[in-house]
């Protein structure tokens, strides 16, 4: 025990004497849920618009300030042509452009229909088609209204409802998955580069031929990054619930435990790799490619498994990130209990000891 | 044979890695308190026979035990007794010689009251007194390479391994790391020493030179220069150096 507290003494004082590296570590959660929460968002305001209107009578002009009363656009020009309207997106004044053709009113009265025509700036897909959306629903709305006073014989109304999320908000997403990153950041990449340096000092050598027992070098190495996971955590959350009001529906408690369990996962492969390589930048290659590539990329929090091709599904399996993601999502937003997310919680203990025995046999090997 | 005034002994020590004998099949005897030099060229099999010794590294075949215990179940007394220093320099840069010294006399699970008693003896004899809360990174190679010896016989062990402790140290410094050598041993700490100094081979008690696996001369460094008829270690061993098969690394 004397040992192994001398030694955990030591991993603390490397810790805390870089001051660097722990600022780096401690600053990185912060940063990351800042970043996504004010500056990296799906969601899009007062978008840059032109309108184009040919019509310029009663209906145009309402649809004009439907559009630039809504939080999601700005009219902020006049076009009267179309060679107009390539040059503002060259110039990239807009986003979005509504053509409304001649006799706009008109048509609707007297035909019952009338084209308007919207022109998006789709080199950002996702953002074209957001602003689409919205146009769309907006001049919908507009629709139903002047049909109000003229009945039509039939009408389907849909009535949507956003659970968990009401507001679509994107933090609900992202807080699960940048806990994800700096989780396995903090403990596969710090853990395979602590080990390896010491292998890289020498002062491995000297640890092993000395009376303390691998397995106990091991735990005390990864230890105190136990502990600053657990405070990242603990920022994380109250990050979330104080600055981007995401709340915590679920068992706090619960939450805490599989952070842990992640955590631990995390901390076994940076063992892993750390037992298969003799210098810090392969160790560092490897966690980044091994596990913060795929964490990003597999682990649903960036893009969808679920629209991915089959072989890209089948690899996501592997990915620790991906069920601690389910779970948070799970516990955190829906509320759910252990009842709903204990499959999940199997696999990553599952992971965690495969990675620990495998991991443990290797440190062994290199003894021998 | 008593084995009381004995610290390491090996009989017929083999160490293979597939086809290549790394060590064939080593005999020797360490006496306690001895300086025993051992040497050898690159690729001769020194590091293989000491990692066998120090516990690190099971042997193939033969038979050995240091200090008394044998290197194949009782490796976890022998890591207890003894003290190991490499050739790579082995204090953290970034903790203070106080943290290191303490750190290495933690893992060897000595008292707080010895470390702090044998802590402040320690910064005396190396008049580190005003250096001990400084980082080890500030300190000059030859000040902490003694400092290193130091820390590796810190815990009081009965045989202390160096392995090349003196590379890329300037002459004076080898010189006062002799020195200690000399008080280490005085003090009854066998030394198992390996180098590629000849000048320091003429320190040794007893001197083995490894050929290609095997201990081609094992005695004392006169008696060594008497056999090959030469004048100096740096003869000794280059005459028997030449007759390797195997290519250093």
């Amino acid at each position: 025990m004397k040992q192994f507290v001398s030694f955990v003494k030591k991993e603390f004082h490397h810790i805390l004497r870089d001051k660097r590296t722990l600022f780096i570590l401690l600053g990185m959660p912060i940063v990351q849920i800042l970043i996504f929460g004010f500056a990296l968002t799906n969601e899009v305001k007062n978008s840059q618009i032109a309108i184009f209107d040919q019509s310029n009578d009663v209906a145009t002009q309402a649809l004009r300030s439907e559009l630039n009363a809504s939080r999601y656009f700005d009219v902020v020009k006049d076009i009267h042509s179309y060679p107009e309207i390539e040059a503002a997106f060259k110039r990239g004044t807009i986003k979005l452009a509504v053509v409304f053709p001649e006799n706009f009113a008109n048509d609707l009265d007297h035909f019952n229909t009338a084209q308007v025509q919207l022109i998006a700036d789709a080199s950002d897909p996702n953002v074209a088609n957001t602003l689409t959306n919205y146009a769309t629903a907006i001049i919908l709305d507009y629709q139903d209204r002047i049909t109000n006073s003229r009945r039509l014989p039939y009408t389907i109304n849909t009535e949507m409802r956003m659970l968990y999320n009401p507001q679509l908000k994107g933090a609900y997403s992202f807080v699960p998955g940048v806990m994800a990153m700096v989780l396995m950041l903090v403990c596969t990449l710090m853990t395979a580069i602590t080990i390896v340096r010491e292998k890289e000092l020498g002062t491995m050598e000297i640890m092993l031929v000395s009376p303390m027992q691998p397995f106990k070098i091991v735990v005390a190495k990864a230890v105190p990054y136990l502990l600053l996971s657990i405070v990242n955590i603990t920022s994380i959350l109250l990050l979330s619930v104080f600055v981007l009001d995401v709340p915590v529906n679920g068992s706090l408690l619960l939450l805490i435990l599989e952070s842990i369990l992640f955590t631990l996962t995390c901390l076994a492969f940076g063992l892993l790799i750390s037992t298969k390589t003799d210098s810090q930048q392969t160790a560092m290659f490897i966690a980044l490619t091994g596990m913060f590539l795929p964490t990003i990329m597999l682990s649903g929090f960036m893009f969808p498994i679920e629209n991915m091709p089959l072989p890209l599904r089948v690899i996501s399996n592997i990915v620790p990130a991906k069920w601690y993601y389910y779970i948070v999502k799970e516990v955190m937003i829906k509320g759910l209990g252990i009842t709903a997310v204990w499959k999940e919680t199997l696999i990553l203990v599952g992971m965690l000891l495969f990675l620990l025995v495998l991991s443990i046999r290797n440190f062994k090997i290199r003894l021998a | 044979m008593s084995t009381n005034n004995i610290a390491i002994h090996a009989e017929s020590l083999t160490k293979r890695f597939g086809d290549f004998t790394a060590v064939d099949a080593i005999s020797f005897e360490v006496k306690k308190g001895e300086i025993f030099g051992f040497l050898g060229a690159n690729g001769a099999g020194k590091t293989t026979a000491m990692r066998m010794l120090c516990g690190l590294s099971i042997p193939t075949s033969g038979t050995a035990s240091v200090a008394g215990f044998d290197v194949y179940k009782q490796t976890e007394q022998i890591k207890r007794n003894i003290g190991y220093m490499s050739q790579k320099f082995s204090l953290y840069e970034d903790l203070t010689v106080r943290e290191n010294i303490r750190f290495y006399a933690g893992i060897y699970g000595k008292t707080d009251a010895f470390i702090k008693e044998k802590t402040a003896f320690l910064l005396q004899e190396l008049h580190l007194e005003a250096e001990a809360n400084k980082l080890v990174r500030s300190l000059p190679l030859g000040w902490k390479q003694k400092l290193a010896f130091s820390v590796a016989i810190f815990h009081e062990p009965e045989i202390v391994f160096l392995d090349e402790p003196t590379g890329g140290v300037d002459p004076v410094t080898r010189r006062e790391f002799w020195n200690m050598i000399y008080k280490a041993a005085e003090s009854g700490i066998t030394i198992f020493v390996t180098t590629h100094y000849m000048d320091e081979a003429e320190y040794c008690t007893r001197v083995s030179i490894m050929v290609d696996g095997r201990i081609d001369a094992l005695d004392t460094p006169m008696q060594l220069k008497k056999t090959f008829g030469v004048s100096s270690m740096d003869e000794v061993f280059l005459k028997l150096a030449r007759q390797a098969k195997r290519s250093g690394d």
